[in-house]
């Protein structure tokens, strides 16, 4: 029978059916980092328990770790003692760690990738729901909570529910000026933040396939934020270079092995998908939020809605509400409205092509009057890689903060916050109230928008800099 | 895990939709370490007004959250769910749940309910006009009960076993540790490892 390629991934990998039992799904790579596994530790602990693959298991320090002064002692004393406790199961049960300052310690969504760990057909979890990001490569990855991580260390298995299938489809080619992330927003705009419930969603179509590997894993990376439990994209030439070479990607003969595997895994033609979304890629142009959640996004070329406008009526609600906590008016044009902050970086928008796209746009450019910007990578190899390039001298140069690798703004649990009304322009993933800080005030966009707000002080995309 | 089978209990009216786990419990509390003690971060920035709901005195001791759609969108933090279930809740009630959330919540014990919009309304009017009205979750008839409500819900059949007995996951799937070894060793040789 026809299959897709998330049935595939899936049948691959249960250990054991049973008639009225969830599938006991084997994992092939978990990620820890230190906000969602202490407790999961301490659970093994409680029981006795041990981690059973060490590995499939690695860790990093991320949503935590100050993005200044590494040297120095973390120095909010919570963040310190979450950053110590993983140091301290890591020791204990024998996982492999990438602490602060360690050339591959960053986003942990950013490290998988980096290391050539996340591969195709593999299954990859982690407590945060944006492992999502790894179904780029065609691998099934999916968050989970902390008593799932618990699970995972003690058994390298899942319990799972199957999913269903949705397809999403980009037709035609993305103009030039116009990326990855603008996809997903105007997908999410378009299905709704709970659109994408109880799906894996199938990215395809011929704008999704030319995107390089980064700008797919920014695709699939926000696919939570449309309610789905993951996102996938076929494996192709794109992936199989993009692996190619990494630390712990299969070598010689066994590379070859594997890709023959990897072509293996794309959808067949006839499966069925439970649901299809199709989208033209010249519906899509750089796409801005204006609400509090990644669904309220318009064209950068449009304005604030008018609440009035929507028929249904939570949705007009929830419109009112977060015109009034972002402090706008129905009607203001997206391109008037002026920012505090621009944030570049997370584990959507932290990787070296966003650097790259945002660096070409602020090169020889400098970051508007009373406008702090944030250049966060998404690693320190990143940042390495971006030294080595000389993107961290074309972001001081414009006046930019260069900073050290980790998830900073994108939450503000580390000292990287917007204080109460300031307002920003963020790569990040989520709008969401406080998100970035207690009353802060958050417009989710791609680099090169971010990139072009830095430049103008006001929400605006490099085209609006040409003149 | 405490077993779960039929609850009564008094209900707090949340009307809202879209609550994400960044509101049920804001960045900042997950910096803890322990298993306990996220009362105190439940809705935190929400409680900082007077007439939120949860600082209403007749909804003190509440055990049933009544939501709007779409509760538990957002981040995957289990504490959202232990943050209800250390301040008490055992039970929430909505007509659509954001699915991680879903599924920490009742692999933790704490039961979330599907119920039509429609009941949740009225359940909404009913607790507003009267806050000491109580309400009945029944497991064991997969079953919601309150004055003018008699609504069956669906919970599949595993999960509804495990939250009766009260058992832990992981004692469950350790007793296959021989159909797990006997799949690892037909894993590709080229499968990714860490160390
Ligand atoms: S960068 Fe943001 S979204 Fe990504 S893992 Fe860190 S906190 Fe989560």
């Amino acid at each position: 029978m026809a299959r897709t390629m998330a049935e595939k991934v899936w049948q691959e990998h249960v250990v054991r059916r049973a008639d009225g039992e969830p599938d006991l799904l084997y994992i092939d790579l978990h990620l820890v980092h230190e906000v969602t596994s202490p407790q999961a530790f301490e659970g093994l602990r409680l029981a006795g328990r041990s981690v059973r693959r060490p590995d499939l298991t690695i860790a990093t320090e991320d949503h935590n770790v100050p993005t200044q002064n590494l040297l120095a002692p973390i120095a909010d004393p919570v963040s310190r003692k979450q950053v110590e406790t993983l140091r301290k199961n890591c020791s204990d049960f024998g996982v492999r760690l990438h602490p602060m300052g360690d050339i591959d310690q960053g986003v942990v969504h950013v490290v998988g990738p980096q290391l050539g760990l996340t591969q195709p057909g593999t299954t990859v979890v982690c407590g945060d729901s944006h492992t999502s990001t790894h179904g780029a490569f065609g691998a099934l990855a999916f968050g989970i909570g902390t008593s799932q991580v618990e699970h995972v260390l003690a058994t390298q298995t899942l319990p799972m529910e199957p999913f269903r299938t949705m397809a999403v489809t980009v037709d035609g080619q993305l103009d030039p000026g116009v990326s990855s992330k603008d996809i997903i927003l105007a997908v999410i705009a378009r299905i709704g933040t709970g659109g994408g419930q109880g799906y894996v969603i199938e990215y395809r179509g011929e704008a999704i396939e030319s995107l390089s590997m980064e700008a797919r894993m920014t695709v699939c990376n926000m696919s939570i934020e449309a309610g789905a439990r993951a996102g996938m994209i076929a494996p192709d030439r794109t992936t199989f270079d993009y692996i190619r070479g990494r630390s712990h990607a299969p070598q010689g003969a066994d590379f070859d092995d594997a890709v023959e595997y990897w072509k293996s895994l794309a959808t067949d033609e006839g499966a069925e998908f439970d649901a299809e979304v199709v989208l033209h890629a010249d519906e899509i142009s750089p796409f801005v939020t204006w609400g509090t959640n990644p669904g309220q996004g318009v064209p950068l070329d449009g304005s604030v809605p008018d609440p009035a406008s929507f028929e249904d009526s939570s949705a007009r609600a929830a419109a009112e509400k977060a015109l009034d906590y972002m402090d706008l008016r129905a009607g203001t044009p997206m391109r008037e409205v002026a920012v505090d902050t621009v944030f570049l970086g997370s584990c959507t928008n932290g990787r070296i092509e966003d650097l790259r796209a945002a660096a070409e746009v602020m090169r020889g450019r400098k970051v508007a009057d009373g406008v702090r910007m944030l250049v966060v990578p998404g690693s320190m190899r990143v940042k390495e890689e971006a030294n080595q390039e000389g993107l961290g001298a074309v972001f001081e140069e414009a006046g930019a903060e260069w900073r050290e690798a980790g998830c900073s703004m994108c939450l503000g649990m580390n000292p990287d916050q917007l204080a109460p009304g300031e307002r920003s322009a963020s790569t990040s993933n989520r709008n969401f109230e406080g998100r970035q800080g207690r009353g802060g005030r958050t417009h989710l966009v791609s680099p090169l928008v971010a990139a072009a707000t830095a430049v103008r002080g006001t929400l605006s995309s490099p085209a609006d800099l040409a003149q | 895990m405490d077993k779960f089978d039929v609850h009564t209990g008094r209900a707090m009216p949340l009307r809202a939709s879209n609550v994400d786990t960044d509101q049920i419990i804001p960045a900042v509390y997950l910096k803890r370490v322990s298993r306990t003690g996220f009362e105190d971060g439940l809705f935190a920035e929400w409680r900082k007004e007077d007439d939120f709901v949860l600082n209403r005195p007749e909804y003190a001791g509440s055990t049933v959250l009544i939501a709007g759609p779409d509760f538990g969108t957002g981040s995957s933090r289990e504490h959202a769910v232990w943050a209800l279930q250390d301040y008490g809740f055992r039970v929430v009630l909505s007509s659509r749940f954001a699915d991680i959330f879903r599924g920490n919540s009742l692999k933790g014990g704490l039961l979330t309910v599907l119920l039509p919009q429609e009941v949740v309304e009225h359940l909404w009017r009913t607790v507003e006009e009267d806050p000491s009205t109580e309400i009945t979750v029944d497991l064991v008839e997969r079953e919601v009960r309150a004055p003018g409500v008699h609504e069956s819900f669906e919970l599949d059949d595993y999960t509804r076993w495990r939250l009766l007995e009260g058992l832990d996951d992981i004692a469950l799937t350790l007793r296959h540790t021989d159909e797990i070894a006997e799949f690892e060793s037909g894993r590709k040789p080229w499968a990714p490892v860490t160390l």
